[in-house]
C-alpha cells in the first residue's frame, strides 16, 4: 500500500475494455455540427464573404463571418491568471479573424444540422482576399518592409530578453591566450504533438449557463477564457472534461472550446459539437517552435569552460499562445546545466511569423535548448579533443547548484553524476568510442550521449496552487477529488497511492474521481510542466493529514483514548506504540455517519500554494548504426538514466519514460511540419508527418537513480517531460563519432544525411 | 462521416458494369482504401459509386494446368501475402504486398485497386510489372486483355475506361518459371509508409549459376508510372556474376528513370536511391536464386 510499487492503473480495466467515457462516447446524437472556414492564404485581410450558395445547403443552419463576431481579444495559453496586468499572458486572438495570419486562419463557422452538410457549405463559400506576401522565417517577419501581423507588436517581436553572468564581457573573456572558441548555428523544426484523440468539444446551454464538454488538459483555465472571451462572468461558464486520448502540451491551451461555446449561444443554446480534423489539428492549433540558436563558446585546453554567448530567434507562427516563455526557458536550461569560469551572454527573441502557431509541447522549450546545449558541448569536446563525457563530468551540474536568477536549487547530489555512470556502463560506453574511432566502408557505427536537466512546475515565473477533496463514506471507503486533470500519464492512479500512504485507507478502498467539472471539482490549474505529482501531490499529502487527524479525533470520541496515540494503517485505527489494530475504518465510519449522539460526515479539502521548484536530471545513450548510401539511421541501443526522485509507481515511471523516448527518436529522426513557399502545410496527416511507427522503434531501456527529493511531497520530481529530453542530442553525436560529421540541424532525416555525405565524399 | 451521393452494389461482374454504364459519373469503389481518401478530403465528394466489393468471383488466387496464375483483382492485399500459391511461385509478389500501408490497409485494399489507381507508388506494380502480367478488363463490349507495359497512361491514368472492370490479373507460367525475385521499397519509416521509391528485380541465372540469363528491373516513382529498364535488362543478360555487373545495373538504370522532386523527395535523393536499390536487390534476388557466392561476395 502506498507510494513507490507498482499499482496496476486505476482506469486499466475501463480503458482497456472501452468504457471509459470520451468526449465522444458523452456527446448527444442530435448535436448540431460546426466546422470552421479557413483561409486559403497564410498572410492578408478577409475583404468578404460569398455565403449565398451555401446558405442554401439543406441542413445548413446557420453560418457565421469574422465580420459577425464581437471585436474581443482573449490569451489561449494554459497558465494560471496573473492578477498583476503586467504578467498576463498575450491576448492577441479573436474568436473569428478578419486579418489572416496562418494560412487555415479562422476566418468564419458553418452551423449545420450534420457532418455533411456543413462540408457542403464550407467548400461553397467563396472568400474575397487582400493578399500580403507570407512571411515563413523569423528573418522575413524581421525584414525591413515585412507586413505586421499584430498591431501592438510593430516590428513582429513578441518578445525578447537577455541576461549577462559575470564580471566581464564574452570579447574580454575571449583574449585568454590559448582558448579554443567554436561558433555554431543550430536549429530545430517545427512539430506537431499527434496526440491520438484530436481536440473535440460540444457546448450547450443549461439555466443561462454554457456548458463546454472538452478534452482538455486545463478545465478550470478554460472555464476562465470562455469567459473572458464571450466576455461572459466565468460562473455563467461550466466545463467538464473527461477521460482524454493524449494532450502532449497542445491542449494546454485553449483551442475551440470559446468558439464552440459561442457558437451554441447563437442557435438558441442548443448542442454543438465541433471536432477537428487530423489536418486541421496539426496545421490549425499548435505546434512545437522551431528554434534557431547562434552559439559560441570559448574554452581551455584542460576543458574549463570559459565562456558562452546565446543568441536564439524563436519562430512563434502567427498568434502568441505560450510565446516567448518557449525559447526563455531553453535560455535558462543552457545557463543551468553548465557552469562558465567567467561569463554567460544570453538574448532570445521570439518572433511572429505566418506559420503554424506554436505553443506548450512536451518540455516546454528544453528540447530545442537541450539540442542546442549539448551539441556545443559536444563540439567543444570535440574541437580540444577530449572525451565528451569527460568534459561534460567536468563542467555540468553539481551538487547545491542554484539557480542565479530564480533560485532554483539542485538537491539531487552527485544524482547526475551517478545517471552518466550508469549510462556509461550500460552502452559500453570506452569498449565502444575506442571500437568505432576511424571507420570506412559505407556502413558506420558510433555512440553518443546527452544531459539534461528540468525543473519541477513553473514557481516562481507563475503561481502553483492546487486543491484536493476527500469524502469519507460510510463503509470506509473515500472519494478522491483532484483539480488536477489525469491525460494518459497515471496521475490518478499516483493521486490513489499518495492518498493511501497519508491516510492509510487502502487504494482499492479510494475511489478517485477521473473527471473535471468546474462545477464541482476543486480548482487546479491543470496538467503540464511535469507539476502535477509535485504540485497536486502536495495537496493530496495535506488533505490526507486533514483527513486522517478527523478520522483519529472521531476515534478519540469512540474510543475515549487520545488521537495522538493513535494511527490509521490498513483501513484499521492502530496504537501508535504497539501497532495493535483498535478498531475497523468501516466501523468507525458508520459510527460517523448515524451516531446519535455525534454525526459527523468527515471531509476534508485543501489548498496547496507551492513555493518550490526542484530539479530532475539524466542522460540518454544510443548506440547507432549508419547505412550512408540510404542515409538511414539504425538504433542499436538506446538508453535514458533519470534522477527524477523517489519512484511513486516504477511500472508507470518506466512507460513514462518508454513514451518520451519514442517522442525524441520521432524529434530526432524523422517528424517535422513542412510548408511550401505560400505557407500551405504539405504534410498534414499522419501518412506523410512521419511519426514512427512500432516497427522503427528498438527495445527502449530504462534506468532509474532514485534519490529522495526533499522538497517533493512524497520525495518526488518531475517525470512527465524530461524523458523526451536527450535524443535528438545524442543521436547527433553519435552521429559525429560514427562519421566525423557535425550536423547542426534536426530531423536528422535520410534526405539530409545523403546529400552531407556525398558533399563531403562519404558516398 | 462520408459524402457519398449513392452507392450500388453490385451482385456480379456483369451487373456491375451495366450499373456503370447506367451511371455515367459512377465510380468503381473496391476496398475503398483510396475512393474513401478521396471523398474525405472533397476531392470526389457527392460521388456516386458502384461497389465491386460484394463479387466473389473477383476474390482468389488459382493456378491453372497451364502453370498460369490468376489472381482475381478484389483480393486484399493480406490474403495475397499468405496465399499458398503466391509464396510457391511468386514470393516477391507476397513480400510487396506485405508492405502496403499497414495491417489495417492491408486488410482492406486490393490488389486491382492498387493497379488500377494507377499511381507509380504501387506496391504491386513494379513487380507484376517485372512479371509481365496480362490484365483482363470486362466492359459492355465484352473482354480485352492488356499487357503491363501498355497499362500506363501517365499519373494516375491507366486504359482502363471508366466503365471497365479489371476481372483478372494473369502471370503466366513463362513469365515467372525459373525467375527468383526480390522486392525493396524504400520508405522513410519501417511500416504505414508511402513509398519514395521501389525497386523489382526478377533474375533467372544459367544452369551452372554463375551468368546471368534474364534480368528484370521495375520502379515505381522513378518516373510517372511504374517502370521498367530494358536497356539494362538487355546489357545484363549473359554476363558474369560479379561485382562489374552489379556497378554496370546501378549506372545504366540511371539513364532510363525519370524521377522528379516533391515535398517528399528531392530528384537528387531519388536517383541516389535508385541506383543503390539496384545493386541491393539485385543482389538479393541473385541470392534468392542461388548465384555463386564466390563470383559475387554474398
Amino acid at each position: 500500500m502506498g507510494v513507490g510499487k507498482s499499482l496496476i492503473r486505476v482506469d486499466a480495466r475501463e480503458k482497456a475494455s472501452g468504457t471509459a467515457k470520451y468526449v465522444a462516447d458523452l456527446e448527444p446524437e442530435n448535436a448540431l455540427i460546426a466546422k470552421v472556414v479557413r483561409s486559403t492564404i497564410a498572410n492578408g485581410i478577409v475583404k468578404s464573404f460569398d455565403i449565398k450558395e451555401a446558405l442554401a445547403v439543406p441542413g445548413v443552419i446557420k453560418i457565421v463571418t469574422c465580420f459577425d463576431v464581437p471585436e474581443n481579444k482573449f490569451p489561449t495559453p494554459g497558465h494560471p491568471w496573473s492578477t498583476d496586468t503586467s504578467h498576463q499572458d498575450i491576448a492577441d486572438r479573436n474568436l473569428l479573424t478578419k486579418r489572416v495570419r496562418i494560412y487555415g486562419d479562422d476566418i468564419a463557422a458553418v452551423i449545420a444540422e450534420n457532418e455533411v452538410a456543413a462540408q457542403r457549405a464550407v467548400r461553397l463559400i467563396r472568400v474575397e482576399y487582400e493578399e500580403f506576401t507570407p512571411m515563413l522565417s523569423v528573418e522575413e517577419s524581421l525584414a525591413e518592409h515585412a507586413s505586421i501581423l499584430h498591431d501592438d507588436y510593430p516590428e513582429n517581436i513578441l518578445g525578447h530578453s537577455s541576461f549577462h553572468l559575470g564580471d566581464v564581457s564574452y570579447a574580454e573573456a575571449v583574449k585568454e591566450e590559448g582558448l579554443v572558441q567554436i561558433e555554431r548555428v543550430y536549429e530545430t523544426q517545427a512539430v506537431q504533438h499527434c496526440h491520438l484523440e484530436v481536440p473535440h468539444s460540444f457546448a450547450y446551454m443549461e439555466k443561462g449557463r454554457v456548458v463546454v464538454v472538452s478534452s482538455t488538459q486545463i478545465p478550470h483555465i478554460v472555464r476562465r477564457v470562455i469567459g473572458q472571451a464571450l466576455s461572459i462572468p466565468w460562473g455563467k461558464v461550466r466545463v467538464i472534461k473527461p477521460y482524454i486520448g493524449g494532450g502532449f502540451g497542445n491542449k494546454q491551451e485553449v483551442l475551440y472550446e470559446p468558439l464552440n461555446a459561442y457558437l451554441c449561444t447563437l442557435v438558441g443554446g442548443r448542442c454543438v459539437k465541433l471536432e477537428l480534423t487530423r489536418e486541421e489539428t496539426m496545421a490549425c492549433t499548435r505546434t512545437r517552435h522551431a528554434i534557431k540558436y547562434h552559439l559560441a563558446a570559448a574554452v581551455r585546453k584542460d576543458g574549463t569552460l570559459v565562456g558562452r554567448t546565446f543568441r536564439a530567434y524563436s519562430n512563434q507562427g502567427g498568434y502568441a499562445s505560450h510565446g516567448h516563455g518557449i525559447v526563455a526557458n531553453g535560455a535558462n536550461m543552457f545557463k543551468q546545466l553548465y557552469r562558465d569560469e567567467k561569463v554567460l551572454e544570453s538574448e532570445s527573441f521570439t518572433v511572429y511569423t505566418n506559420r503554424s502557431t506554436a505553443g506548450a509541447m512536451r518540455a516546454y522549450g528544453i528540447p530545442q535548448g537541450a539540442f542546442a546545449t549539448e551539441c556545443l558541448i559536444e563540439d567543444l569536446a570535440h574541437a580540444i579533443g577530449m572525451d565528451p563525457i569527460e568534459f561534460r563530468l567536468k563542467n555540468c551540474m553539481k551538487e547545491g547548484y542554484v539557480d542565479p536568477h530564480n533560485g532554483i536549487t539542485y538537491y539531487g547530489g552527485d544524482a547526475l553524476q551517478e545517471c552518466i555512470a550508469k549510462g556509461k556502463e550500460f552502452i559500453q560506453w570506452d569498449a565502444k568510442r575506442a571500437e568505432y574511432r576511424n571507420q570506412t566502408g559505407p556502413v558506420r557505427r558510433g555512440v553518443g550521449m546527452a544531459l539534461f536537466c528540468y525543473k519541477t512546475g513553473v514557481y516562481p515565473i507563475s503561481l502553483e496552487t492546487a486543491a484536493c477533496r476527500m469524502i469519507l463514506n460510510q463503509d470506509g471507503s473515500m472519494q478522491l477529488q483532484m483539480g488536477a486533470a489525469e491525460i494518459g500519464q497515471g496521475s490518478d492512479t499516483v493521486f490513489t497511492q499518495m492518498a493511501a500512504e497519508t491516510t492509510g485507507i487502502s487504494e482499492d478502498r479510494i475511489h478517485i474521481i477521473s473527471e473535471q467539472d468546474t462545477d464541482i471539482t476543486p480548482f487546479d490549474t491543470g496538467a503540464y510542466a511535469s507539476r502535477q505529482s509535485y504540485v497536486s501531490g502536495a495537496a493530496v499529502k495535506q488533505t490526507g493529514e486533514l483527513l486522517k487527524n478527523k478520522i483519529l479525533n472521531y476515534a478519540e470520541f469512540m474510543l475515549k483514548r487520545s488521537a495522538e496515540e493513535m494511527d490509521v494503517r490498513d483501513n484499521q485505527i492502530i496504537d501508535k506504540a504497539t501497532k495493535a489494530p483498535l478498531l475497523a475504518m468501516e466501523d468507525l465510519a458508520v459510527e460517523a455517519f448515524y451516531s446519535l449522539e455525534r454525526s459527523q460526515h468527515i471531509t476534508a479539502e485543501s489548498t496547496y500554494q507551492c513555493k518550490d521548484n526542484t530539479f530532475s536530471t539524466g542522460a540518454g545513450f544510443v548506440e547507432i548504426e549508419v547505412d550512408l548510401p540510404l542515409g538511414k539511421i539504425k538504433i542499436l541501443k538506446i538508453v535514458n538514466v533519470h534522477d527524477s526522485g523517489r519512484l511513486l509507481n516504477p511500472k508507470l515511471a518506466e512507460a513514462q519514460v518508454h513514451g518520451g523516448m519514442s517522442m525524441g527518436l520521432g524529434y530526432a529522426l524523422g517528424e517535422e511540419l513542412l510548408y511550401d513557399e505560400k505557407g500551405r502545410p504539405q504534410n498534414d496527416n499522419l501518412l506523410d508527418y512521419k511519426l514512427p511507427t512500432a516497427m522503427d522503434t528498438p527495445p527502449l531501456n530504462v534506468i532509474f537513480v532514485e534519490r529522495q527529493d526533499p522538497t517533493g511531497p512524497y520525495g518526488n520530481k518531475s517525470l512527465g517531460e524530461p524523458p523526451a529530453i536527450p535524443q535528438a542530442p545524442a543521436i547527433r553525436n553519435a552521429l559525429l563519432h560514427a562519421t566525423g560529421l557535425a550536423f547542426d540541424s534536426i530531423p536528422l532525416g535520410p534526405e539530409k544525411l545523403v546529400k552531407r555525405f556525398r558533399e563531403e565524399g562519404l558516398i | 462521416m462520408y459524402d457519398i451521393g449513392s452507392i450500388y452494389l453490385a451482385s456480379d461482374i456483369q451487373d456491375a458494369v451495366a450499373a456503370l454504364n447506367n451511371n455515367p459519373v459512377a465510380e468503381i469503389i473496391s476496398g475503398g482504401t483510396d475512393v474513401l481518401i478521396k471523398v474525405r478530403a472533397g476531392k470526389q465528394a457527392g460521388t456516386e459509386l458502384v461497389s465491386i466489393a460484394g463479387i466473389q468471383a473477383l476474390k482468389g488466387i488459382e493456378r491453372d494446368g497451364a502453370g498460369t496464375i490468376v489472381i482475381k483483382p478484389g483480393t486484399v492485399f493480406s490474403h495475397i501475402v499468405d496465399n499458398e500459391i503466391i509464396r510457391a511461385y511468386l514470393p516477391y509478389l507476397a513480400e510487396a504486398c506485405d508492405q502496403v500501408g499497414g495491417p489495417q490497409i492491408r486488410n482492406m485494399g486490393t490488389i486491382g485497386g492498387n493497379i488500377c489507381n494507377g499511381v507509380t507508388s504501387a506496391d504491386s506494380a513494379s513487380v507484376l510489372y517485372t512479371l509481365n502480367a496480362e490484365m483482363e478488363l470486362t466492359g459492355a463490349e465484352g473482354v480485352r486483355y492488356v499487357r503491363m507495359a501498355d497499362w500506363y497512361q501517365g499519373p494516375g491514368r491507366t486504359v482502363r475506361k471508366r466503365n471497365e472492370v479489371l476481372t483478372a490479373i494473369r502471370i503466366f507460367q513463362s513469365e515467372y518459371e525459373g525467375f527468383y525475385g526480390h522486392y525493396m521499397k524504400y520508405g522513410k519509416r519501417n511500416a504505414m509508409e508511402i513509398a519514395v521509391l521501389c525497386c523489382a528485380a526478377l533474375v533467372k541465372l544459367s544452369q551452372d549459376k554463375t551468368k546471368v540469363e534474364e534480368l528484370r528491373m521495375g520502379y515505381g516513382v522513378a518516373g510517372p508510372n511504374p517502370l521498367r529498364c530494358h536497356k539494362t535488362e538487355a546489357l545484363a543478360a549473359g554476363r558474369v556474376l560479379n561485382q562489374e555487373l552489379l556497378d554496370l545495373v546501378r549506372k545504366s538504370v540511371l539513364d532510363e528513370v525519370n524521377p522528379r522532386s516533391s515535398f517528399r523527395a528531392s530528384k537528387e535523393f531519388r536517383l541516389q536511391l535508385i541506383e543503390e536499390l539496384a545493386e541491393r536487390t539485385l543482389r538479393e534476388a541473385i541470392g534468392q536464386a542461388g548465384g555463386c557466392h564466390k563470383c559475387l561476395k554474398l
